[in-house]
């Protein structure tokens, strides 16, 4: 595997500055590699875009963050902080080393200004040196990039389409060819069409120019065909990390298997939609256990009083899952023995495929 | 799965006291929270604390502020705690009797015209058409006349003009701009989604601009009317200092015209006119903060900053847009038990 990117350690954030803050990030690991395509999936207010804004430390107050690291690669291979570094230092790193593509990007557009002017303002931010010619020349080229004609640099956003917008939002992502381009449900004001073009553009300047992405959507069909790795998050913590033919044919955590019969397939035999039952847990009263314990078909007596750690699975896979029913020593020491889920050939069939 | 969940929530109450504790704990925070703004707390405690004084002042006043008597212009002392005018009257009662004077002009004043500015600039905004241009024809008129010079003119004509009268006056030429704000506000509430269903469902107009559009109006009208009350204290006192309204009733302004009129800066009374200069800016310390304090209970994103400023300051936290926050330090001391998990 190449080398990483961008490699997030331990990372934790509370929401308010009062004596009891929520804590939406317990804990989260994950790693980027260069030129990879990492999902990231999960239900509504698990703490994906939280993770992506605290990475970058966009998150507005009252978000704070309260432990960890977060390693970013710039061109030139050196890794630095993200969570250390000066005002200037982000500035500088911002849009060259990382870049984000924001949820709702179609409203993120000035409507007063043209496409043209907006695109540039970046580049001139970050390379004042630059003439207006060049400006111009790099803006028409990055909107050739994903599929406009250079033309519409005159055009105002309304005079747009929505996907067409999009593709503008991520042109200017692009525009100083970041490392890593973390993209907020970037497909998700645009209709099935529209979603899999944008997507497809992603994916072809990606193998164009290298750069890596993080995916953030609820739409795990989607991950599974775009993505090469995908990390399933659940109340703030990442419940399971695996390449995405994996996890889609194999998902060893309750909770995956659980989002992935909940949409139907689109290849193979026609299977019943099975859904969730139950809500996301309040994560200002999380209990000592597995937070999913709750809504586990398979929990045990330790998921309630032990919280998981996300580990390799007892079957020596080289993936990732929190979840005690893989969790080599607690087998080992016979804890859940005779509990049935895990006992015999133990595992419930649909995660032991 | 569900039934569960439920089971939960409905055994939570009558469980465990601590989780009794955190069910409770969100009903009881609205109703405290403006008081838990340290910044509005400051400025309500000192316009409670004149307020009081408005309304006891007479009895609590050492002396009569008009009694004159042979110890002149005497600096603070035992007798006359901040001394007294070049008549021997007592400064600190005219001060204390003052009070009312100022806050009841500034009450009637802000309150006249917020309701003015309430009346006129809601339904220019919610009518539209003609009676929009009309009205805002008229604010735009009021907002061009100078207004000091105009209270002057319209203070100097009237025969007796009293306290309610220069707040009357105060009040009628004061209202254009808070009606020029909620116009605009309300030309963009009347064009969002739950104005039009209510008006689908045949609400009323009456009732609509009460129940759909006055409640999202409230932080304006209340910031709008502190400012208004600023305001007319400042030109009361300006219209005293100066000498149009009669001098005989007490004021802040007042003393400092007769302190302005005997040369009490040229003589060294500092005692004359620094105490009631104080207290005038004392009361528009408290009005702004007040104005901070609402400002900061309806901005869901100051609130979170201005209910906590003092751990803020103490976790060495300075929470900005774009730049988020990074404390390492107090993760785990902060939360007693986690450690055990």
């Amino acid at each position: 595997m190449s080398e990483p990117v961008l490699e997030i350690r331990d990372l934790h954030v509370d929401y308010g500055f009062g004596d009891d803050p929520t804590h939406v990030l317990r804990g989260v690991d994950l790693t980027l590699h260069r030129g990879e395509v990492l999902g990231l999936a999960g239900e509504s207010g698990c703490g994906k875009s939280t993770l992506a804004y605290a990475a970058t430390r966009l998150l507005p107050p009252p978000g704070l963050i309260t432990g960890g690291e977060v390693w970013l690669a710039d061109r030139q291979g050196r890794r630095s902080d993200v969570l250390g570094l000066t005002d200037a230092q982000l500035r500088a790193a911002r849009w060259r080393d990382v870049a984000i593509v924001f949820q709702g990007a179609m409203s993120s557009l000035n409507p007063v200004f043209r496409i043209g002017r907006q695109l540039t303002d970046g580049i001139r931010a970050h390379r004042p040196g630059l003439s207006a010619g060049d400006l111009e020349a790099r803006a028409a080229e990055l909107l050739e990039m994903v599929g406009i004609s250079a033309d519409r640099l005159r055009a105002y956003p309304h005079q747009l389409s929505g996907g067409m917008r999009q593709r503008v939002m991520i042109a200017m992502a692009l525009a100083l060819e970041p490392q890593v381009l973390l993209m907020d449900e970037p497909t998700t004001a645009l209709d099935v069409v529209m979603q899999r073009q944008v997507l497809e553009q992603i994916m072809e300047l990606r193998d164009r120019l290298g750069f890596s992405v993080v995916l953030i959507t609820h739409d795990v069909s989607l991950l599974v065909e775009v993505a090469d790795r995908i990390a399933i998050m659940y109340a703030g913590e990442i419940v399971e990390e695996a390449t995405a033919s994996e996890v889609y044919r194999r998902p060893r955590h309750p909770y995956s298997a659980g989002l992935l019969g909940s949409f139907p397939p689109l290849h193979g035999p026609r299977r019943e939609l099975s859904g969730i039952p139950g809500a996301p847990p309040d994560l200002q009263r999380l209990g000592p256990g597995c937070p999913f314990a709750p809504r586990c078909p398979h929990a045990m007596d330790v998921c309630r009083d032990v919280r998981p750690v996300l580990g390799p699975p007892r079957t020596g896979e080289d993936r990732r899952v929190a979840c005690h029913l893989h969790d080599a020593d607690l087998v080992a020491a016979g804890v859940g023995e005779g509990s049935g889920a895990i006992s015999g050939v133990g595992l419930p069939p649909e995660l032991a495929r | 799965m569900a039934t569960s969940t439920t089971a939960i929530e409905v055994a939570a109450p009558t469980g465990a006291d601590d989780v009794g504790q955190g069910v409770a704990r969100p009903g009881r925070r609205p109703r405290l929270l403006f008081l838990r703004n340290s910044k509005a707390l400051v400025g309500i405690a000192i316009l409670v604390f004149f307020g009081i004084l408005a309304v006891v002042g007479p009895w609590v006043a050492p002396y009569d502020p008009n009694q004159v008597s042979t110890a002149l212009l005497q600096p603070p002392s035992g007798a006359h705690w901040l001394g007294t005018d070049h008549t021997g009257r007592d400064i600190l009662s005219q001060i204390i009797v003052g009070t009312r004077g100022v806050l009841v002009v500034g009450l009637v004043a802000g309150l006249g015209a917020t309701v003015l500015g309430v009346i006129v600039g809601v339904t220019a905004g919610f009518v539209g058409g003609l009676g929009d241009e009309g009205l805002s024809a008229l604010s735009n008129v009021f907002l061009v006349i100078p207004q000091l010079p105009l209270i002057i003119i319209i203070a100097a004509q009237l025969p007796s003009a009293g306290g309610i009268t220069v707040a009357l006056v105060i009040g009628v030429t004061g209202w254009a701009w808070g009606a020029r704000v909620l116009r605009a506000q309300t030309l963009s509430l009347r064009k969002r989604d739950f104005v039009e269903a209510a008006r689908a469902t045949g609400e009323r107009t009456w009732r609509i601009v009460l129940a759909e559009v006055l409640p999202n109006l409230t932080a304006i009208i209340a910031a709008g009317f502190v400012g208004t009350v600023t305001f007319a204290v400042l030109s009361q006192v300006t219209l005293a200092f100066i000498g149009i309204t009669p001098v005989s009733e007490w004021n802040w302004g007042t003393i400092l015209f007769w302190a302005q009129n005997n040369l009490a800066l040229q003589r060294g009374a500092w005692w004359w006119f620094v105490p009631a200069g104080l207290c005038i800016a004392l009361l528009g310390m408290a009005l702004t903060l007040i104005n901070f304090g609402i400002d900061e209970l309806v901005n869901p994103r100051l609130r979170s900053t201005g209910m906590h400023a003092r751990t803020l300051r103490r976790r060495g936290i300075r929470p900005r847009v774009g730049f988020t926050p990074v404390v390492r330090d107090q993760w785990r001391a902060a939360r007693p038990g986690e450690e055990e998990r």
